[in-house]
């Protein structure tokens, strides 16, 4: 069995350079498809009829004008009379019909008669919440009571965080068809092979006569993975159809509505600290809602988990709104906000740098030697040294600058896939992964594997992932992925080459164990002048070399690993009279283990900033009291960070030998958990008050001002 | 999108023949940038589109009597690119470039910016231009309302007029004409801005039969002029409040002005006090910041949105700041 590792980091070719992504003219150019425009021939177009009320019980339906519509095939019932629809664009029904336009007409004329039932859609203010609030745990530890009486100083704060919304770029969806005992489909998903799998079941199809096929997708960040009711209903509209194909994709409004959102987070948090700022007591009351199953405990105390002291108790508070997703580090962005706005309050309070402060309290955390390590990298590079200034204190004027920081902590281990490597006499090469690449560079890191395996250019390497029929893989989830394919294709290809050793050794006259491939070339390790070229081996094949290789995440050889940590810092302005705040700039210094494309891995810094400045400044869920719908279900008043608003950000991956040495890590969630919490601890640093609630809009910013003042 | 008749006339008549007696009968459709939305989400639902843009007389940028005749179909575009806007309307060519994205502004028109619906989420969300529910409560006043209107709503109206423009052509006393079948007739900038009191009403003096042709810009010589926009976002995004002002100067001295907020009303709302403030004073940070707060004195802010009255405040002292230079 050949070894698996990886090359020592002074002898790397392909992997540590900055590679342009494989797929980024397709992609800039507008020829790679998506999901979304696949167009197959005799295909019918489906539209969802969901119900307006935020908690009703439909009294009775009526489809018979749906059904006599123009172009309409097929209708298919998901909530029959009688059902309880628990939130505003819960589904009822979807029409197929022969154009998406038809569809959306007669989806519009089935009379649906609704008992409408009380909700509730707000979780902010808990003493509403009534019967909705359920206890959801407590925790102890040490003597919280006895931190706080011999506590030098003790800080308080209450903060939130809202529901958001994934408002992935492309909304949910698929096309479908059921022919015969055969399903096609061609999802927009987070993994391809557990969606052929999930899908099995409620239809009663085996998986093995499931196809689907995925080529690229436009963003999931965690609510991309189930098949959900849609494809489900669209497959059945496919058999009754005639086995026609049937595009169902959610309209942009439903899609923010029902198809994923990330829970809330509330806490009133007290510390308990020593004048020299080490913590020795936490305690918290919070509460949050993911929809009507309420909202976990996000993991408070963050990083600092050694806390001595503790107590927390957490309320869920179930809501009739569209139920939550993963969203890219479930929850960690929430707890990061909680404990560092906490800790800088805490720093504010005791007139004390937070960088000092959160230095101190290293300690308190599982790796203190790196999390001291990146925040003097941060304060170096954010030039925190010179630009800090003690909370407010940042001179007359308008218009207030102010730096915070934030921290971070991920997995990220690989997860479980299979790579086949196929080396054919003509010297080409396939590599098949059941994965899929979405967005991320996937495609990107897996060629960059193999060509430092095989040393031959990437003209030779034929790709193919996003199709269930291809070695079984996970969903991308959890910062996985990288992990997982690479280690799979570092192991397949090396299989491989192994084969082809063998095959050149009689030619070479030495044992195949005796060889090595250098630049294209397979010579004799001991004697490099002996040596025969790619092509000419694999002239000599009298059949293709097939080899496998998968990653096993229990024992992932040192191939990967999980664990990773984060410190961001964000400068800010404020123009105090208007409440709006602009990004300076973001340092995000992040460590991920062996980076195999240092670009592809800035790329994920890159957007995950951003969506932390949205986070911080601009996104929430906004729904209404009295009818219970979503207020901002579009792109206009669910607002994003537009190229404009972002200021400059800044990656600095922590790379360094002894995190090198670990094997890869994922770094698709990591750099989207410190931001928000930066960001705010910068706004409070500028303006001389805590914001308590993001996204900090102008209204919220002039209201903490004003309170200041009060 | 229900289905709908289209037709696109080069002729301005043949265009008004086309035109319905109520509204739903007809939409004139502009650059697109709203109707298209407002037809998807069935928020309009013409059986006829009367697609203006090949009428060549509704286009141009001209001077006229000393000032300057905008065509209905002028870009925003079009208008940034003039260098009299440019030079002697910068409080026009400011609202103007704050608008939206380039996309936006490449083909949206001043004629669809005054005519454009509002942006109340309620009404963009299917609860009608008034928001009220069954029973008529004001599903604003009840619920969310931080994009709201401060001023003029104490009637069924609450939201604000969407326009960046509308404010802007206001404080520099512009006039827009009107055409239909019959005739043509002119209102000022102020006049044409309408608060709806049910739901027949619409927010504009336009009339189902008629098609805004063209806006008339007075000479602007010794008129010093500024918007001031406060943006959350700076793209993709609407202005929370803004102030338009034009100022008639002597030397130093104020001798008369013209102060109109934007996004705070269901119309452009003017600010006699503040305008009376500023008389025979020089601008400064003091006295600009006065007319700012007698222009926000009589504000009526609903539940959430009481910081609007800190921006239109802000926006009205910074526009005179500017426009003194
Ligand atoms: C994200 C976003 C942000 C935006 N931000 C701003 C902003 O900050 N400020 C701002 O002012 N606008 C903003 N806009 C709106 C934009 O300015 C308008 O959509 C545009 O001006 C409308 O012009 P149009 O030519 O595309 O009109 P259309 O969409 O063609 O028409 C709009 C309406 O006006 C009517 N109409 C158009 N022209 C005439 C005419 N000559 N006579 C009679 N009726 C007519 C149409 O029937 C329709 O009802 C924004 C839009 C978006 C999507």
């Amino acid at each position: 069995m050949p070894a698996y590792n990886w090359p020592p980091m002074d002898k790397r070719k392909v992997i540590g350079q900055r590679v342009d992504r494989v797929d980024a003219l397709v992609k800039a150019t507008g020829q790679a498809k998506y999901p979304y425009d696949v167009a197959e021939p005799d295909m019918l177009y489906a539209a969802l009829l969901t119900c307006p009320h935020a908690h009703a019980r439909i009294r009775s339906m009526d489809t018979s004008e749906a059904q006599r519509a123009e172009g309409v095939t097929g209708i298919e019932i998901i909530a029959k009379p009688g059902a309880e629809i628990q939130w505003a664009g819960g589904e009822v029904a979807v029409v197929a019909a022969a154009t998406p336009d038809q569809a959306r007409d007669a989806a519009r004329k089935i009379r649906v008669e609704y008992e409408v039932l009380p909700h509730l859609v707000n979780e902010e203010d808990l003493s509403k919440a009534g019967n909705r609030a359920k206890a959801a745990g407590e925790q102890t530890a040490g003597d919280v009571e006895r931190a706080f009486r011999e506590a030098d100083v003790v800080s308080e704060g209450t903060y939130g965080i809202p529901v958001l919304v994934h408002c992935t770029p492309e909304t949910h969806g698929q096309v479908i068809q059921w022919k015969g005992d055969e399903v096609h489909v061609w999802p927009t998903t987070q993994g391809i092979c557990t969606y052929a799998q999930d899908l099995s079941r409620p239809l009663g199809v085996p998986v093995s006569k499931i196809h689907a096929h995925m080529d690229h997708m436009g963003g999931g960040f965690g609510s991309k993975f189930p098949s959900d009711v849609w494809a489900i209903a669209a497959a059945h509209l496919s058999r009754t159809c005639g086995g026609r194909p049937v595009r169902l994709f959610l309209d942009r409004a439903t899609d923010v509505t029902i198809a994923g959102n990330r829970p809330s987070a509330f806490a009133k948090i007290k510390l308990a600290a020593k004048k020299d700022g080490t913590i020795t007591g936490w305690q918290s009351e919070s509460w949050a809602t993911g929809g009507m199953t309420g909202g976990g405990l996000p993991p408070i105390p963050y990083v600092f988990t050694e806390i001595p002291n503790r107590k927390l108790a957490h309320t869920a508070v179930a809501v009739n709104a569209g139920p939550s997703r993963a969203w890219r580090a479930p929850n960690h962005p929430q707890a990061s906000f909680l404990t560092c706005a906490a800790m800088d309050d805490l720093a504010a309070k005791l007139r004390m740098d937070p960088m000092d402060l959160f230095a101190r309290n290293a300690d308190l955390t599982a790796r203190a030697g790196v999390y001291r390590a990146q925040l003097i990298k941060a304060a170096e590079v954010s030039d925190w040294k010179k630009l800090w200034h003690p909370r407010g204190e940042s001179g007359a004027g308008p218009v207030k600058r102010g730096l915070g920081l934030g921290v971070g902590t991920w997995g990220g281990a690989g997860h479980s896939v299979a790579c086949r490597t196929t080396i054919h006499p003509d010297g080409s090469v396939d590599l098949e992964l059941g994965t899929q690449d979405i967005g991320t560079g996937t495609r990107t890191v897996i060629t960059m594997v193999a060509a430092e395996t095989l040393t031959i250019p990437t003209s030779l390497l034929n790709l193919k992932v996003g199709d269930n029929q291809y070695p079984p893989g996970d969903g991308s989830g959890g910062s996985t992925t990288v992990g997982g394919v690479s280690s799979a294709t570092r192991k397949s290809t090396i299989n491989a080459l192994a084969k082809l050793f063998e095959v050149a050794s009689p030619v070479l006259g030495a044992p195949a164990d005796q060889l090595e491939i250098v630049d294209g070339d397979i010579r004799v390790t001991a004697n490099p002048s002996k040596s025969i070229s790619w092509k000419s081996a694999c002239q000599k094949l009298t059949e293709n070399i097939v080899a496998m290789g998968e990653n096993n995440p229990r024992n992932p050889g040192g191939l990967n690993t999980g664990g990773v940590g984060g410190v961001q810092v964000a400068d800010i302005t404020v123009d105090v009279e208007t409440g709006v705040i602009k990004m300076n700039r973001m340092v995000a210094v992040h460590d991920c283990g062996m980076v195999i494309n240092p670009k592809t891995a800035e790329n994920q810094i890159y957007g995950a900033c951003t969506m932390s400045i949205g986070g911080a400044l601009f996104e929430e869920r906004v729904m209404d009291e009295v009818t219970g719908r979503v207020l901002n279900p579009n792109m206009e008043f669910y607002k994003f960070t537009a190229n404009c608003d972002f200021g400059e950000i800044i990656p600095i991956l922590d790379i360094r030998p002894e995190h090198d040495r670990r094997g890869v890590v994922g770094l698709g969630e990591p750099p989207v958990i410190p931001g928000i919490a930066a960001i705010a601890n910068a706004v409070a640093n500028a303006i001389g008050v805590r914001v308590p609630r993001v996204p900090m809009t102008p209204d919220r910013v002039l209201a903490a001002l004003e309170g200041r003042n009060a | 999108m229900q289905s709908f008749a289209y037709a696109s006339p080069a002729t301005l008549s043949e265009a008004l023949a086309l035109l319905g007696a109520e509204w739903g009968e007809a939409d004139v459709l502009a650059g697109g940038s709203d109707l298209i939305s407002l037809m998807k989400d069935y928020l309009h639902t013409p059986q006829r589109v009367v697609d203006i843009k090949g009428i060549r007389e509704l286009g141009g940028i001209r001077k006229s009597g000393g000032g300057l005749r905008l065509g209905a179909l002028v870009t925003f575009d079009e208008l940034l690119e003039n260098s009299a806007v440019r030079a002697d309307y910068p409080a026009l060519a400011a609202a103007a470039r704050g608008v939206s994205s380039p996309q936006i502004r490449n083909v949206g028109t001043v004629g669809g910016d005054l005519c454009q619906r509002p942006r109340c989420w309620y009404f963009r969300t299917g609860h009608g231009l008034l928001a009220r529910d069954g029973g008529g409560r004001s599903l604003v006043a009840e619920g969310d309302n931080r994009y709201h209107a401060i001023f003029g709503n104490q009637g069924a109206a609450k939201f604000v007029s969407a326009s960046s423009l509308g404010p802007a052509l206001a404080a520099l006393g512009a006039r827009i004409k009107l055409a239909s079948s019959s005739g043509t007739r002119e209102v000022t900038a102020e006049q044409f801005f309408l608060t709806p009191e049910n739901d027949r009403q619409r927010e504009i003096a336009l009339r189902p039969n008629e098609i805004l042709t063209e806006i008339l810009l007075p000479p602007a010589r010794g008129v010093r002029n500024a918007t001031y926009e406060v943006r959350q976002r700076e793209a993709l995004d609407w202005p929370l409040a803004t102030a338009s002002v034009a100022l008639r100067m002597k030397g130093k001295t104020v001798e008369s002005a013209r102060i109109v907020m934007g996004h705070v009303a269901p119309t452009p709302w003017a600010a006699p006090e503040a305008e009376r403030s500023l008389a025979g004073k020089t601008v400064t940070p003091e006295t600009a910041g006065e007319a700012g707060q007698a222009a926000v004195a009589g504000a009526t802010p609903l539940s959430r949105n009481a910081y609007k009255v800190q921006l239109a405040r802000t926006a009205v002292k910074r526009a005179l700041l500017a426009a003194a230079g």
